[in-house]
């Protein structure tokens, strides 16, 4: 069968080969919220939407900044739900400051392939006991279980945001800027290069931090760039929040997507490899470690030339968007060596025997 | 203890196993002779101790597979050891198991500050990583008590904390890469210096696994830089109840400290006398709150602190004025477990968490608890993230103490877990709390689980007696339903 929830991602991964669906979306609501203690319960077809306004009463977030990445599979924008981003692990642009989903998923109830509830975790915010099935199952893609309910972290808001642009960068002195910021004591929560628009650096916190470390960050980037400017609150959540979903991403609507995570200095060497051999448009996140890569359709969606290109790096690729038939034949999540996909097979069978849940989403044939 | 039978056929062939270990490592880095081997009788929990078969000592990731290969071929036991600070009694040895020693590998073999991550050998110490980046100043985060002798390897085997988690996470937050050795001798590496991982999150899994699943050869860790500035506040409660209260009233103000520590009135007793940190004596409970990160964000966040103990009926507040005092404060904390080791001959550490706003209650169930055993207890506790660190007091030299002690500690797990929280924050389950499993998970929830170690390890060879409370054969587990809690196999071995 094929478990979705809102079914906002259902394009991201290889296509379910499945005849049923099981549709999570009735499975909704807020089982617990306890902000002195940092913790939210909910539902798994809750929509993250109504969790961020929820703890927004309180002054809290979900601090790993969930990405909608809905639109880019072509739905409306808001419906994802949390079992949604915790199958796919999607963080946003605070996962270099704050931690992927994964790092904010602490317990979990769910149901294997044999049809057996079970849970794992728990519902505080430090705990050893037993093997952590939250990390193994947050971007499983709902390979191993159905998952029920989930308890998540939830940490303060902050109080106040500003952006610092740096103008005139290229990709390469984009790169060196956010990794000079990054390796400053200004705790930076942000940092995205969009080639001939800007280099962007995000600071949060109590305001007069914020104001303190804007100066700070000005001072030491002064000879990086001849024009910075300074986005206020709204601006800076407004732009982030398109950083975070991709929709300022170039190309065509239904171009190939690419999302590459490499080792963040090698962010304008793994892309440069890339624009040598193909008409690419692309932008960073994580301070060069994430890559936003569109390609216009080709013979093997640009996998060749992107996969030995993140590789070389350091890093991998995943193919996030492609029409039906390329994602069936392309390995989305790329290759794994023997020993690694063999024990991914065994845990897959640890958890569901007989290959019920999402089969062929991951691996074919798996 | 009960751990598992040791295999006779696996005792009497000893001198052959040693001959052959001796092959596949330098003859020197298997240890066979009884007054060696019994350096490694015993970990952190120094209650339990047993006699290894050999310790094997290799140093090349080569070693390690062949190594394990042999036992997985040979149906021998494998305990992997750091350095040997576990307290939950996660490196045990087996009377007819190698010890597989990790202090060769104790090499850092890469710092990245462009990438922020320093690539080390999983033998190298926690504060060894630190001292490898703080002269550019950066630093890393996780911070056990240990960390002057314990490994990077245990950190991630126990998924480690220290008193700066809340804000900085616990090992598995600050690890981007591993390699590690299954117990048929393939290597797997996932992650790498990149923040995501494609496929299954093995990274995640191995965190914390208690040796269960693999014996990690490399580690991959992130590094932050070092806060522009770190204060801490004393505050001094007339009662426990306010000091919970001004805990969470920090926390419902969006101030998240790089550190929250409390302390009751016997472990404030004892640190004082053994440190002299200056601590005030005539309050029940002792909160140490330090700030950190932009000087202009500290001095504004130690305002608010202020001004919330103070609505909270704080008797004595006192914040750093300099950095000398700031230590001052944590110099106390820090020794709280040597402090009670002065004023009693034997002390057991528990390690549970629970959810704060409980705290309360939890500390006056102890205090009953500490009447019915007979047996005094101090407290110090990682406040803000509801991580218990009760001491109880005893003397092993006096007939009973030492099974009052467990019996006291068992009733204060399973009462953090009877009040929503769980058997263990930091310290692992081990041999410690494996018989407590049950309290927190139902059969399904732990066969679940053990149907994981199966598709790592499906002879149950590596670090078998730890964490589960039953041993189960995989063939049977695969095939295994529990009907209303029964148990379908009562002839297999329970501890």
């Amino acid at each position: 069968m094929e478990i979705v929830g809102a079914a906002s991602k259902r394009g991201f991964g290889r296509p379910v080969e499945a005849p049923c669906l099981l549709d999570l979306s009735a499975l909704s609501g807020v089982v617990g919220y306890e902000p002195e203690e940092l913790i939210l319960t909910a539902s798994a077809g809750t929509p993250i939407a109504e969790l961020e306004r929820l703890v927004a009463q309180r002054q809290q977030h979900l601090a790993f900044e969930p990405a909608d990445l809905g639109p880019l599979f072509g739905a409306t924008a808001g419906r994802g739900t949390l079992g949604g981003i915790l199958a796919c692990n999607l963080s946003g642009p605070r996962r270099i400051q704050a931690g992927a989903a994964r790092d904010h998923f602490l317990g979990v109830s769910a149901i294997n392939g044999r049809g057996e509830p079970f849970k794992a975790g728990g519902k505080v915010v430090k705990n050893v006991t037993g093997y952590d099935l939250c990390k193994l199952l947050a971007g499983s893609h709902g390979t191993l279980a159905v998952m029920l309910e989930a308890t998540m972290k939830v940490l303060p808001a902050p109080e106040d945001t500003r952006t610092l642009a740096l103008r005139g960068l290229d990709d390469e002195a984009g790169i060196r800027a956010m990794t000079l910021a990054l390796g400053s004591p200004n705790e930076v929560t942000g940092a995205a290069h969009l080639p001939r628009v800007a280099t962007l650096l995000r600071l949060e916190g109590p305001r007069p931090s914020v104001a303190a470390r804007v100066d700070s960050l000005r001072d030491l980037l002064r000879d990086q760039a001849r024009t910075i400017d300074v986005l206020d609150r709204a601006a800076s959540q407004a732009l982030w929040r398109d950083i975070r979903d991709a929709r300022i991403l170039p190309g065509a609507p239904d171009g190939i997507v690419w999302r590459l995570s490499v080792p963040p200095a090698t962010g304008a060497t793994v892309v440069g490899a890339i624009a040598r051999q193909v008409a690419a448009q692309w932008y960073y996140d994580w301070g060069g470690g994430l890559i936003w890569l569109t390609l216009p359709a080709g013979e093997d969606g640009g996998a060749g030339i992107v996969r030995a290109a993140a590789a070389a790096g350091g890093g991998h690729a995943v193919l996030l968007r492609a029409p039906d038939e390329l994602r069936r034949r392309v390995p989305v999540f790329g290759e794994e060596d023997a020993v690694l996909a063999a024990l991914g097979r065994r845990l897959k069978a640890s958890f569901d025997p007989l290959g019920i849940f999402n089969p062929g989403r991951m691996w074919a044939g798996q | 203890m009960r751990m598992p039978d040791p295999v006779r056929q696996t005792m009497e062939a000893a001198p052959r196993i040693v001959a052959d270990l001796r092959r596949l490592v330098s003859g020197e880095a298997v240890i066979a002779d009884s007054e060696a081997r019994r350096v490694y009788e015993s970990d952190g929990l120094t209650a339990y101790r047993a006699m290894p078969l050999a310790v094997v000592l290799p140093s090349t990731v080569e070693q390690v597979a062949a190594v394990l290969a042999y036992c997985h071929r040979n149906s021998v036991k494998v305990v992997p050891r750091g350095a040997g600070t576990s307290l939950s009694g996660g490196a045990l040895p087996l009377a007819d198991g190698i010890i597989l020693g990790m202090a060769k590998f104790n090499r850092i073999l890469d710092v990245d500050l462009d990438n922020r991550c320093v690539v080390a050998q999983p033998g190298v110490t926690n504060l060894a990583i630190t001292e490898a980046v703080e002269d550019a100043g950066f630093y890393y985060a996780p911070d056990p008590s240990s960390q002057i002798a314990c490994t990077i390897g245990g950190n991630v085997a126990e998924n480690s904390g220290g008193v700066h988690c809340l804000k900085y996470g616990v090992t598995a937050n600050n690890l981007l890469g591993l390699e590690a050795v299954l117990i048929d001798g393939g290597i797997i590496r996932v992650g790498g210096k990149q923040l995501d991982c494609a496929g299954y999150d093995l990274l995640g899994l191995l965190t914390g696994s208690e040796g269960l699943l693999g014996v990690v050869t490399e580690v991959t860790v992130r590094i932050l830089r070092r806060p522009e500035m770190a204060r801490a506040v004393l505050l001094g409660f007339a009662e426990v109840e306010a000091a919970g209260e001004c805990v969470a009233s920090i926390i419902a103000a969006g101030i998240i400290p790089g550190g929250m520590e409390m302390m009751d009135r016997a472990a404030i007793h004892a640190a004082e006398a053994f440190a002299g940190a200056g601590y005030p004596l005539d309050v029940e409970a002792l909160l140490i709150v330090e700030l950190d990160g932009p000087a202009a964000e500290v001095e504004h966040l130690i305002g608010g602190v202020v001004e919330i103990a103070k609505e909270r009926g704080a008797v004595s507040v006192r914040t750093s004025a300099d950095e000398a005092e700031r230590l001052r404060f944590w110099a106390g904390r820090k020794s709280a477990f040597p402090a009670v080791g002065r004023i009693s001959p034997d002390y057991y550490c528990m390690d549970g968490t629970i959810p704060r706003r409980k705290l309360p209650l939890v500390l006056a169930r102890m205090r009953e608890m500490s009447k019915l055993h007979g047996l005094a207890v101090a407290n110090v506790f990682h406040a803000g993230d509801g991580n218990l660190h009760p001491l109880i007091l005893y003397d092993a030299n006096k007939p009973g103490e030492l099974d009052a002690a467990e019996a006291f500690g068992a009733d204060i797990l399973k009462l953090c877990v009877e009040v929503g929280g769980v058997l263990t924050g930091e310290h692992g389950v081990g041999v410690e709390k494996r018989d407590l499993m049950p309290a927190m998970f139902t059969p399904v929830d732990l066969s679940q689980q053990q149907r994981v170690k199966c598709a790592f390890d499906p002879d149950s060879l590596l670090n078998p007696g730890k964490v589960f409370p039953e041993l189960h054969r995989c063939a049977e587990l695969g095939k295994m339903h529990i009907h209303r809690g029964q148990q379908r196999f009562p002839d297999l071995p329970r501890f």
